[in-house]
């Protein structure tokens, strides 16, 4: 439905390049990168509100590069809401559609249609102020929705919410996806929001696209060590040497069941790796004597790393284990990991 | 939370007393004329000040001079005052710039100098205007105009600036033509600010006399006639109609305060 061919920008010093990527009708793709990579500026450049310096925009085949925002038929949520303060939220929501007398039932009817699909019935006739951030981004939504949009375009919709607001509003969103087949075009820096929501999902790093794939793909099949950084992916070693199901890393022997002649670099779970005081016996081919560099909390686990000669690893263990191992850095330690654990690509 | 403020210690040091003296003084400087004048002024005078016909037509004049001045300059200036607020072009810093130039000119300079657009003998005059605008209304109104409309477009740039461009945004991709977003965001969430602009353009714009007594000395307004009054029959003359003229200005004045007090009001919950 939405072609960007080779998009490029240039505000100041910040340089977005050759951007190509294409979103289909009723899909959710997800736009995910660190903050200030151009996420955002790409989004306006979808909605007509900036103009790139290279590259086109085709919407079904027709160029509308140069269109106006307000003919293109996309709307666009702002992370602050962006509502009218100085409108109820009926007339906020209301604000797209036809205003001839004639129309006004209808916007009307169609605004209470979607106080309902957003569950805010009862908040039609307060003004946006008196109002928390989770029900004025389900107002923002509404608004965008009222008109519907060909694209309904999500700036970090989610970032600004307390986390069990954000939890639910992000069900909506899949479900207004689902229910009305409008294809969303969402920008997160959140892997997890964009892994919850993605059908597919894009991965803007140091200005460039690097990788666009489904949510499941992109941890199997990282398309570069930077890609699998973001997604928080630890443990993720380049191949060198290989001898029959053995790599090679920083003087390490790591067996591998399921290494190819193809792969170049390998992904151990932390959550994979077993930590022990003695060595024990096991099925697991991988066995290494290592010392405790350093250790932080990480959620209800804790990630501890661990180095063996040159090789650093970090393993994730729960709190009693760690009391039990009496973790402290220089400590010395086993980790133990199975060969089948270990994910190439 | 109430509206204490936290004082560290020490605050009530020579410094702090040094603050006060000095400010006091500012403030006695503002206050002690404005005093005086009521003081000197008896009942009497300033009833027969208002019962006096050629009074209160030019105060009327010079209410309606200046309002309408500030009307007409308000159509091409708050567009004006917009664009300043939103969009960046070249010799942006020029016209800014442009709209303070008539704060610095010397106001009888400045009469002189529209006397050269206006007055009999220039192109405009002759050809147009059918004579100049020299001892007429709208010539006056043109006189408050060039000296005050500094203040509506400043007022009303500031009052732009601070509208969040993202709603504009928002409001574009949701089918609205930039004129449609301009009327019903921009503008009403800048309108006391430009409100605020228009009191103070008008305001400005009564208490002119150095432009306007160039431009017209007859018909009459209050400031110059404060001047004729003083000039031909003495203090005592000039007293009564200064004080009205004075009470006009600070009703406004008020206005003008609260308008922008509800504002600021306003920006707290923001």
């Amino acid at each position: 439905m939405l072609d960007l061919q080779s998009i490029g920008v240039r505000l100041g010093s910040f340089e977005l390049a050759d951007v190509s990527v294409t979103i289909e009708a009723g899909e959710y793709f997800v736009l995910l990168g660190p903050s200030g990579v151009g996420k955002s500026v790409l989004l306006e450049i979808v909605a007509g509100l900036i103009r790139p310096s290279a590259g086109r925009v085709l919407l079904d085949g027709r160029d509308i590069t140069g269109l106006p925002p307000e003919q293109r038929g996309f709307s666009l949520v702002y992370q602050d809401y962006a509502l009218f303060p100085h409108m109820t939220v009926r007339r906020n929501i209301a604000y797209g559609l036809p205003r001839a007398r004639s129309a006004r039932p209808a916007a009307k009817r169609r605004a209470a249609e979607l106080a309902e699909l957003l569950h805010i019935t009862p908040l039609l006739a307060r003004r946006p102020e008196t109002l928390s951030g989770g029900q004025q981004q389900r107002v923002a939504l509404a608004r965008a929705l009222a008109v519907q949009p060909r694209l309904l375009l999500l700036d970090e919709p989610l970032a600004a919410l307390d986390t069990n607001t954000r939890f639910r509003l992000r069900k909506e969103l899949k479900r207004i996806n689902r229910e009305l087949n409008t294809a969303v075009l969402h920008v997160t820096h959140d892997p997890e929001e964009a892994m919850a929501l993605g059908d597919r999902v894009g991965i803007l790093l140091d200005c460039r696209l690097h990788q666009v794939a489904a949510p499941q793909e992109l941890f199997r099949r990282p398309s570069d060590p930077q890609v699998a950084d973001f997604l928080g992916m630890r443990n993720v070693l380049p191949v060198g040497r290989v001898d029959d199901k053995i790599c090679h890393i920083c003087g390490v022997d790591i067996h591998v069941s399921s290494l190819t002649a193809e792969t170049t670099h390998i992904w151990i779970k932390p959550e994979e790796i077993i930590l022990s005081q003695e060595p024990f016996a096991s099925s697991a081919r991988n066995q290494f004597k290592c010392t405790v560099v350093e250790w932080d909390p990480r959620g209800s686990l804790l990630a501890v790393r661990v180095a063996a000669g040159d090789l650093s690893l970090v393993a994730l263990i729960t709190h009693a284990s760690f009391d039990q191992l009496a973790i402290e850095p220089g400590r010395q330690i086993y980790a133990t990991f199975k060969s089948s654990a270990v994910h190439c690509f | 939370m109430t509206r204490q403020s936290l004082q560290p210690s020490g605050s009530g040091t020579w410094f702090g007393l040094l603050l006060a003296l000095l400010g006091s003084a500012v403030l006695l400087l503002i206050v002690a004329p404005l005093l005086g004048i009521v003081l000197a002024t008896s009942v009497s005078d300033l009833s027969r000040a208002a019962a006096d016909r050629e009074v209160t037509e030019s105060i009327k004049l010079t209410l309606l001079a200046a309002l309408a001045a500030t009307t007409v300059s308000a159509v091409a200036g708050v567009p004006l005052a917009y664009l300043l607020a939103r969009k960046r072009f070249w010799g942006k810093g020029l016209v800014l710039g442009i709209i303070d130039l008539p704060i610095v000119i010397p106001h009888s300079a400045a009469g002189i100098a529209l006397l050269t657009v206006i007055g009999r003998q220039s192109p405009l005059g002759k050809h147009v205007l059918g004579g100049g605008l020299v001892g007429t209304t709208a010539g006056i109104a043109v006189a408050m105009a060039f000296v005050s409309i500094p203040f509506l477009v400043n007022a009303a740039r500031l009052a732009f600036m601070a509208v969040p461009e993202r709603l504009e945004r928002a409001a574009r991709t949701l089918g609205a033509s930039p004129a449609r977003v301009f009327l019903t965001v921009s503008l009403p969430l800048a309108w006391r600010g430009v409100l605020s602009g228009m009191v103070l353009m008008w305001a400005r714009g009564i208490s002119e006399f150095g432009a306007v007594v160039i431009i017209a000395y007859h018909p009459m307004t209050t400031p110059v006639m404060v001047f004729q009054r003083f000039n031909d029959h003495g203090l005592r003359y000039a007293v009564s109609v200064a004080v009205l003229l004075i009470a006009v200005c600070v009703t406004l004045f008020v206005v003008l305060r609260l308008l922008s007090g509800a504002r600021d009001r306003r920006g707290d919950h923001a």
